[in-house]
């Protein structure tokens, strides 16, 4: 499978440059993940990948009938709408499988209506349709948003087997900027333009990121596998 | 039995057999005052069809009721005014330029009471054949279309990704949704034609875990509306399109009172 690749992108709105002049490749099997303060354009680079919005310059290729899942980063459903998470699923338009939902904890979940699941529970129910897709392209918008310490870190466990598993490349918004996946191949920060990337050892020591997110992050910890592990990293950016 | 009788449940159980799943997707999606402005709109359509009597009256309903709906589609594209708004406008522009056409005209004498509330009890066959008619290619079509329709309701960005065209499900929804309309015009008249899309989903959600269990009650709760309207017209002596209305209302305030 080729690469995918985003060549000077660029998105205005309203006359404001949202994102300028982004260029990145993402390799199959590749895990990238996102950084940025807030209002940086990460969400917005997510969409315009995705083509859920117009991009103003630039081009984006992605390879052909490439399956993507998706785990957007809220889900309002009106509380009219009566849905269970079984039905949800089953909007993706495959089967419903049982050894992912055990995977993902969520079988038990399944005659609930949707509108009553936590965060937490809401964020495995969204990760399960976009792994059922069995996606070439798994695309993350700050999948461990409302997640505890424990769950996040089996929800990486569970976005790295799936990389392993499916083969894909994976694109994801990270929510903490402290906290990036150990498994990460490529970070890139962003704050309107790419200020910097690379493995994340790279990145916590390039100037600008230090420059970007001043003493506040000097560093970027990178989540390794201690379950009890509590992060110390000050303030939230 | 009363044969207008017949006809008149007939005429509101074909028009429940679309209303159900059709004012399902408009109370999920918000859109109350879509099917409100729609059906305003049809008034206009009443008085072009009589200016230029070339065609039936359903056609000249359908197509204004059509071109409000892409209208709004188009409209509401842009930003800077939000579509209940944009609802808004429509449907009170349309209302009022149905009823400056209706006075343009000489030898037509709006009965605005009848495009309030149709006339239920003069349904003629060829009423039913086309409301029976339209039911099932508009039925057919949702049938079809329901899995991505219901997608791109639940989340239009998540069904977007996953290949469905959101762009398509929307139009398809409108352009039935307009027919459907249309067609039921002449004998329900607006009030009812609101009343039958909105209400009955409504009655039905508390007791529903799947939309669609929600829109099978609907369909349950709007066809009993119309049998106990009809009765209580043959009974009371009450005006029927009214009565069907009401009888909704009451089921609707019974379910959610005996669901708390």
């Amino acid at each position: 499978m080729p690469n995918i690749e985003i060549k000077q992108l660029g998105v205005k709105q309203q006359g404001r440059w949202i994102l300028k002049d982004i260029s990145l490749t993402i390799a199959p099997g590749e895990i990238v993940t996102l950084v940025g303060p807030n209002g940086c354009g990460k969400t917005t680079l997510v969409r315009a990948l995705l083509g859920l919005m117009p991009i103003s310059t630039g081009s984006i290729s992605l390879p052909d009938d490439l399956s993507i899942g998706y785990m957007p980063q809220a889900c309002h459903i009106d509380p009219t709408l009566p849905i269970t998470v079984q039905r949800f699923l089953s909007l993706s338009g495959m089967p419903i499988d049982a050894a992912l939902n055990k995977k993902l904890r969520i079988q038990r979940l399944l005659k609930q209506p949707m509108q009553v699941l936590s965060g937490g529970e809401l964020q495995r129910v969204l990760m399960a349709r976009a792994l059922m897709r069995k996606p070439k392209l798994l695309v993350l918008d700050e999948p461990v948003q409302g997640v505890d310490v424990t769950g996040q870190a089996k929800l990486y466990d569970l976005i790295t087997q799936a990389r392993d598993e499916l083969g894909c490349s994976v694109l994801m918004v990270s929510h903490d900027l402290h906290i990036v996946m150990a498994k990460t191949d490529k970070v890139i920060c962003l704050n309107q333009h790419i200020c910097c990337s690379g493995t994340p050892e790279a990145v916590q020591k390039d100037p600008a990121y230090i420059n970007l997110f001043g003493t506040a992050a000097e560093k970027l910890a990178v989540y390794t596998h201690d379950h009890d592990h509590d992060h110390d990293g000050g303030e939230h950016v | 039995m009363y044969n207008f009788l017949l006809l008149a449940f007939l005429a509101g159980v074909g028009f429940a057999l679309v209303a159900a799943p059709l004012g399902s997707l408009v109370v999920w999606r918000r859109m109350a005052y879509f099917g409100d402005t729609l059906a305003h709109a049809s008034l206009l359509g009443v008085a072009l069809g009589f200016a230029f009597s070339i065609l039936p009256m359903y056609f000249s309903v359908a197509i204004v009721c059509v071109v409000v709906a892409l209208l709004l589609l188009l409209l509401e594209k842009q930003q800077a005014i939000a579509r209940d708004s944009l609802l808004g406008i429509l449907a009170h522009t349309s209302l009022a330029l149905g009823i400056v056409v209706i006075a343009l005209l000489p030898n037509f004498r709006a009965d605005l009471y009848g495009y309030l509330f149709g006339d239920i009890l003069a349904v003629s066959w060829q009423d039913i054949i086309v409301i029976y008619g339209l039911a099932v290619a508009v039925l057919a079509l949702l049938a079809w279309n329901w899995q991505k329709l219901l997608a791109v309701t639940v989340h239009a960005e998540l069904a977007k990704v996953e290949g469905i065209s959101i762009q398509r499900q929307q139009l398809l929804f409108v352009l039935l949704l307009a027919l459907s309309i249309a067609m039921a015009m002449k004998v329900l008249g607006v009030l009812l034609i609101t009343a039958m899309l909105i209400i009955p989903p409504a009655t039905a959600r508390p007791w529903s875990k799947t939309p669609e269990k929600m829109v099978i009650l609907a369909l349950v709760f709007a066809i009993l509306s119309v049998l106990v309207g009809l009765a209580a017209s043959l009974y009371l002596d009450l005006p029927a399109g009214p009565a069907i209305v009401v009888a909704s209302s009451v089921l609707f305030t019974g379910s959610w009172l005996s669901a708390r």
